[in-house]
């Protein structure tokens, strides 16, 4: 049974007081403590350091943490759906389908044996198959519309057989098949170059733009968050300490995310030194 | 210090890897070496470490001209920080292990007090004396790895992407820590990265290079100022400034990987 919450938008997330914990003999690892936020048909970033539960937040949306891990929240809502109710059955109508998420080394998270063409049609909902060659035509649409020049080439090829940039431009076409109304990207970028990085936002900016979706873009590097998303949040050590337009991030107040700008190398600012990052107990304190 | 010429590296019969490169590192001074994946700016480090001995051209190092196989006393010259701390480091051997090894191989004494004051220099301190890798955070084991290549008190130091497994954080702390190092030891170094604004931040002249071939050389105030001639070397510092539409959308890509 799928639980009805009032309505709103369709594909509006809600996330309201998200933990997630692991148990060990020794001692209880509280990874999120308490992540509240929206999106909606906007690109919202989050970023944190290493271990600061970032990707946990984005895998708990889709119920993706690993089986040990407990997960609560006051409330974990797309659209109507509430996620905390839903059985396993009923979340395969919402990962892929009406959630995405974009791994962050396609290499990794392609079938190394099955030709990339094959692998994007699989992601085509069973109600929307249709014959071999339909099914075809579909997947170098959408191949084409990830800006790879020469579709009915790639289709043929193996994971191993594409470059980086290009196995994440296949990813993205995979994940928008079934036509999702929000996307997670956990580190879609990490793995490229910065040159190669450019080109695949570009084309997440604009697939994301004309379908109206909603993104949640998981990122350790402000830089990039800043200059890519419209909303960021800031983790540390499981808690959004700091939310604030993007725009706006240079004059972010809390301690954390002031530490981290400023050791930041940039091109054109010379100081002998880096500014350390001193942490400060209170911040793990609400 | 170090001069190169007309540097050459072919792997098997394919397309050299490295394919002409010339440059030159002043005693004392820091040299950026800047390029994408595949642009053979660590095979050139390789090559200079003696790590990869089927190279064409001339190598000089301190004056010397070096052969494709080395001496002894050129290693205790030239060391190297790995890019990965979590693979560089031998997981079975302790802190002290790996810091005695290097000095009994070169024949060197005065072990004990040499480990206590490098382990103090990169700020680690004798409490992670008889520490095993697994029980040192990545900052820590870069740290370790640079205490490694400093205990033969070398003359010149070749960094392999230092910081790019680390946090932001983390990486500041070890900028500053080879910064200080190389005031304190007038250390030579070349630095290889993929990050513009890590190399930009240490060195004084960085190279771009790409597909074997450095494209263009920057000094501090034109990296500064932003101003590149070359077309990829200027892709390469917008892009490294963050995302930016308009760039991405008109500029055709002069290192594009697709048909």
């Amino acid at each position: 049974m799928t639980a009805v919450q009032p309505a709103g938008d369709a594909s509006q997330l809600v996330v309201d007081d998200l933990r997630i914990r692991f148990r060990t003999p020794q001692r209880v690892i509280e990874a999120v403590r308490g992540v509240s936020f929206t999106v909606v048909r906007e690109k919202v970033g989050i970023v944190g350091e290493s271990g600061s539960g970032k990707s946990m937040t984005g895998r708990a949306i889709l119920r993706l943490t690993p089986p040990a891990a407990e997960v609560s929240a006051k409330q974990l809502r797309f659209g109507r759906t509430d996620l905390l109710a839903c059985t396993e059955r009923d979340m395969l109508k919402v990962r892929g389908r009406r959630i995405a998420m974009i791994m962050q080394d396609p290499r990794h998270a392609l079938d190394p044996v099955m030709r990339v063409g094959l692998q994007i049609a699989e992601a085509i909902p069973a109600e929307r198959r249709g014959t071999r060659a339909e099914n075809r035509g579909r997947v170098l649409a959408m191949l084409e519309s990830v800006r790879i020049q020469d579709p009915e080439r790639v289709f043929d090829l193996y994971p191993h057989e594409v470059s980086g940039g290009m196995g994440q431009r296949v990813m993205i076409a995979m994940m928008l098949m079934p036509e999702p109304s929000l996307l997670i990207a956990d580190e879609p970028t990490s793995a490229l170059d910065v040159t190669v990085r450019l080109r695949v936002l570009a084309i997440l900016d604009e697939l994301v733009g004309q379908r109206n979706l909603g993104l949640l873009f998981i990122s350790h590097d402000l830089n990039l968050v800043a200059t890519f998303c419209d909303r960021v949040l800031i983790m540390y050590a499981g808690r959004i300490v700091e939310e604030c337009a993007a725009a706006d991030l240079a004059r972010a107040s809390h301690p954390y995310t002031r530490g981290l700008l400023a050791s930041l190398p940039r091109p054109g600012d010379r100081r002998a030194r880096l500014p350390v990052l001193a942490r400060d107990p209170a911040w793990l304190v609400p | 210090m170090i001069a190169v010429e007309d540097l050459r590296v072919r792997f098997g019969t394919g397309a050299a890897a490295v394919d002409g490169v010339s440059f030159q590192v002043a005693p004392g001074e820091m040299f950026g070496l800047v390029g994408e994946s595949g642009c053979g700016k660590s095979t050139v480090l390789r090559a200079l470490c003696g790590l990869n001995r089927t190279w064409d051209g001339r190598i000089t190092i301190d004056g010397k001209a070096v052969a494709p196989t080395r001496s002894q006393a050129f290693f205790r010259d030239v060391q190297m920080v790995f890019q990965d701390p979590y693979g560089s480091l031998h997981p079975r051997h302790t802190v002290n292990t790996v810091l005695t090894e290097p000095l009994s191989i070169h024949g060197i004494g005065g072990t004990d007090a040499k480990v206590a004051a490098v382990l103090d220099q990169v700020g680690l301190g004798p409490a992670f004396r008889y520490r095993y890798p697994h029980q040192l955070s990545g900052g820590q084991r870069q740290r370790l790895a640079i205490a490694r290549a400093l205990i033969l008190e070398p003359k010149v130091l070749l960094l392999d992407e230092p910081t790019s497994a680390l946090d932001v954080s983390v990486q500041a702390e070890i900028l500053n820590l080879l910064h200080d190092i190389r005031q304190q030891r007038r250390l030579t170094c070349l630095l290889v990265s993929h990050d513009l604004a890590v190399v930009s931040h240490m060195c004084s002249r960085i190279a771009v290079m790409n597909r074997g071939r450095i494209v263009e050389e920057l000094s501090a105030a034109q990296l500064d100022a932003g101003t590149a001639h070359d077309a990829y070397a200027a892709e390469l510092l917008a892009a490294s400034r963050g995302y930016d539409r308009a760039l991405a959308e008109t500029r055709p890509a002069a290192n594009d990987p697709l048909p």
